[in-house]
């Protein structure tokens, strides 16, 4: 079975997919700092970064609303700085009862809390189009060359190379628990949640043990070919110049945009 | 449908930039540690030990259980993989974890990497691992129960270093989100504390030469009951202060540089959570955190025996 | 037509043995004892069936070949005795692929799979690509370089498994089970990949119809001794013998 829901890569011949994945990595950091950077309510440079995040989906060839398609997934989260709407202080907007409190929503609150939402959105959708537009493995490559410890880099390219084959494995677990937990009509079926639980925890043992294994057979298999507590990589990145130009022109814009902010 | 956000993976843009430097700080230097003891102590079988153990992590979050209402319970695995592989090498793979469901699938921010990782990597692992520590060489009852507990504790230390941090970076308002996450993860917690209780008790039944204590020296293994025990203290003893006074918190982070004093000034909204017999003070709100913390204790030491009495 | 023994004609009669194995015994730390003196030898260019029942020792022995077990009793590998000093340079010279590709492939992408032995035997980076882009060739997967290993089939990752040692040149390849789990289209590719690779080899399998049709040689094992050495055609032909060792006629 494969699991395609875990695969980001978008195959496309673009510019930016042939950039090389340190200038990739560097240019979606810099930005998201600078959307940190940028204050309350700079929205002339939000709607630069807005911009900016356009022109890359362009390039890409992956289609102008690519990004914002995919990023919703940070919404969510967004609750959890609701509180910001009403306890900074500032002009009241607008006064309304909710349960037993009496909330006001001010003026400064509503920048802030805008202003969150705006932030985590534009950081996300440049983290979505990087992982398009670069294939994982070229990902690790780069934390690698950016210094990024290789017993670090390495459980992270085993994890991704593993994690189909050991989901593959929890589903077929869960199938095989699902076929066996029939319900009779008009009865509740499953058990009480304990011992629900305790499936659920017996399941985890169980792949824990496979895991186990599947480690000491890994780890013959390295040895066989040569493993003997060091690993090398070859890594096929070279900095050319036009990756160089990438980069300095893409940095350069993000310096604009903290200048537009701060204005 | 696979991956359900848990509420503890931050996005960039709800911490400021000093938080998440601060974090990302303190997970530096603790990763910094952890590599260089597990160089030490796992050998030349720790790579593909560890690479496994992090997709085994991975997958292991993905195994649900229904509770109630259509809410499900899963695990987050911190105090489990320390158990399981010591605190050093849990540590590792909690963080290929996290930073891989960061780069790969969104989940959590890049930026604010470092406080996901200390929220749900290294303090998970540091309570999971001290705490059952403390019990090493007691029975396997007593074992499970600790580490349920200490499982449910863990998920609420990551619960609260979050709260700090949003409330740091002026994202939340500190009487609001700590109560909330709190509140919150005190459920998620029991679903993890279970499902570690399980998971542990069948490997204690099926390879119990797996969990031999861990490689951790004496001295070291004391060393993570005393760090495990006072994150641990801090928890019981930061939340309900946090929440019951939170003005004095405030105070300290304007001191310190935190916030600049003129952003917070918090509208009451929510009443404290406070013993009614003793009033509205910090010492009553720190009982009621170690009266919940003792109950919630107790139960996973009763669940623990009734687990191993049924197998 | 047995061609079990073919010499050839530029090396002299000793080094002509590509593996030599003298009475190896070998007991599991749990007590298990799963080899009790097992002794074989085989010759440049053989092609040679292992088979058995499970438990019969054929996958204790495999890990024996290039020390990833260690038992009494001694291994030669084309006139080199395996010692814990050489192991390195034996490691090159015995390609074990093992039974499940899921655990032989264990790099996110094909080419750092086929690149892992070359590099890890030292090599400078040209001659690594250059023998990444042969061990490819010679399983016909030259277009998967740089294809990531979760998106192959079961039949391609045993192809790719194989280049993974191939790419060590080494002067035998020992497999397990390479024809489990393949559906027929699958497994016709591999046998007729085994029957092109010009190198010596040791196969362990259960599969009756391809040890008919590929090997010239079988060897039977059972509860962890050599029970018939010799050629297949006469092993298969003793019916009686085969069921006593839990084995069928194709």
């Amino acid at each position: 079975m494969h699991f395609d829901a875990f695969d980001r890569y978008h195959e496309k011949e673009s510019f930016l997919h042939k950039l090389d994945p340190r200038v990739k990595v560097l240019v979606t950091v810099i930005f998201i700092v600078s959307n940190a950077l940028l204050p309350d309510g700079a929205w002339l440079a939000f709607i630069f970064a807005w911009l900016f995040l356009l022109v890359i989906n362009f390039i890409s060839k992956l289609g102008l609303g690519f990004t914002v398609k995919r990023s919703i997934i940070a919404l969510p989260f967004a609750l959890i700085a609701i509180t910001v709407l009403f306890s900074i202080p500032g002009k009241p907007l607008t006064t309304f009862n909710f349960l037993m409190w009496e909330l006001t929503i001010t003026d400064a609150g509503f920048l802030r809390f805008i202003s969150i939402l705006v932030r985590s959105w534009l950081s996300v959708q440049m983290a979505i189009l990087l992982v398009a537009v670069t294939r994982f493995p070229d990902l690790i490559h780069a934390l690698e060359h950016l210094k990024v410890p290789a017993i670090l880099t390495t459980i992270i390219a085993f994890l991704y190379r593993y994690l189909f084959v050991m989901t593959d494995e929890v589903f077929r677990l869960i199938r095989a628990r699902e076929s066996r937990s029939g319900g009779v009509a008009g009865r509740r079926s499953g058990g009480g949640v304990l011992w629900r639980a305790k499936i659920a925890g017996n399941m985890v043992g169980q792949l824990f043990l496979r895991s186990f294994e599947r480690s000491d057979r890994i780890y013959n298999a390295m040895v066989a070919r040569g493993y003997a507590g060091h690993l090398y990589t070859l890594n096929a990145h070279e900095m050319k110049s036009y990756d160089y130009f990438a980069a300095a022109f893409a940095i350069a814009l993000i310096f604009i945009l903290q200048l537009i902010g701060r204005l | 449908m696979l991956l359900s956000p848990a509420p503890l993976h931050i996005p960039d843009g709800f911490l400021s930039i000093v938080v998440s430097v601060i974090c990302w700080a303190i997970t530096i230097v603790t990763l910094y540690f952890a590599i260089s003891k597990t160089n030490q102590s796992l050998g030349e079988k720790q790579i593909p030990l560890m690479g496994i153990m992090a997709a085994f992590i991975f997958a292991a979050q993905m195994i649900n259980f229904p509770v109630a209402g259509g809410t499900s319970g899963h695990l987050l695995g911190g105090a489990l993989a320390a158990i399981v592989l010591g605190p050093w090498a849990g540590m590792l793979v909690m963080t290929a974890v996290i930073a891989l469901q960061a780069l790969l699938f969104q989940d959590g921010g890049l930026v604010v990497m470092g406080a996901n990782i200390l929220n749900m990597g290294l303090i998970t692992a540091a309570i999971g691992y001290g705490l059952y520590r403390s019990v090493s060489g007691q029975s396997k009852a007593v074992k499970l129960g600790v580490a349920g507990f200490a499982a449910w504790l863990s998920v609420m230390a990551g619960a609260l270093f979050t709260a700090l941090q949003l409330w740091l970076s002026g994202t939340s308002q500190l009487n609001i989100v700590i109560p909330a996450m709190m509140g919150v993860h005190a459920l998620i917690g029991v679903g993890e504390a279970l499902i570690t209780v399980a998971a542990l008790s069948f490997i204690m039944q099926t390879r119990p030469d797996l969990l031999g204590e861990g490689s951790e020296s004496a001295k070291g293994s004391r060393n993570w009951i005393y760090a495990g025990g006072i994150i641990s203290l801090l928890v019981v003893l930061i939340s309900p202060f946090a929440s019951g006074d939170p003005d004095g918190l405030e105070r300290v982070a304007i001191d310190m540089g935190f916030i600049d004093a003129g952003q917070d000034a918090p509208y009451s909204i929510i009443p404290d959570y406070t013993l009614p017999f003793l009033g509205e003070t910090a010492l009553s709100t720190i009982l009621a955190g170690v009266v919940g913390i003792a109950v919630v204790g107790a139960i996973m030491v009763l669940v623990g025996r009734g687990l191993k009495a049924k197998s | 037509m047995p061609v079990t023994h073919i010499q050839n004609q530029f090396s002299t009669p000793e080094s002509n043995d590509v593996l030599i194995v003298n009475e190896l015994h070998f007991s599991y730390p749990d007590g298990h004892i799963a080899l009790q003196g097992v002794s074989l030898k085989l010759c440049n260019g053989d092609k040679v069936a292992l088979v058995g029942p499970n438990g019969a020792g054929k996958s204790t022995l495999m890990l024996h070949l290039n020390g990833i077990l260690n038992g009494k009793g001694n291994v030669q590998i084309s006139g080199k005795q395996l010692t814990k000093d050489n192991l390195p340079s034996i490691r090159a010279m015995v390609g074990l692929v093992f039974q499940n590709p899921d655990d032989q492939l264990f790099s996110p992408t094909v080419f750092e799979d086929v690149a892992f032995g070359p590099l890890h035997m030292g090599l400078p980076e040209d001659e690594v690509r250059q023998r990444v882009d042969n061990a490819l060739e010679a399983v016909r997967m030259t277009a998967y370089k740089d294809r990531l290993s979760h998106h192959l089939s079961v039949g391609e990752k045993k192809r790719i498994a194989i280049a993974t040692v191939l790419s060590m040149n080494p002067s035998l390849l020992v497999l397990d089970e390479p024809s489990a789990g393949l559906d027929p289209r699958a497994r016709r590719t591999l046998i007729n990949l085994l029957r092109e690779l010009p190198i010596t080899m040791l196969v362990s399998t259960h599969d009756m119809a391809l040890v008919k049709e590929l090997f010239p040689r079988t060897i039977v094992m059972d509860e962890g001794k050599v029970v018939a050495d010799g050629l297949t055609q006469d092993i298969l032909a003793d019916e009686a013998f085969l069921n006593q060792h839990g084995l069928e006629k194709p």
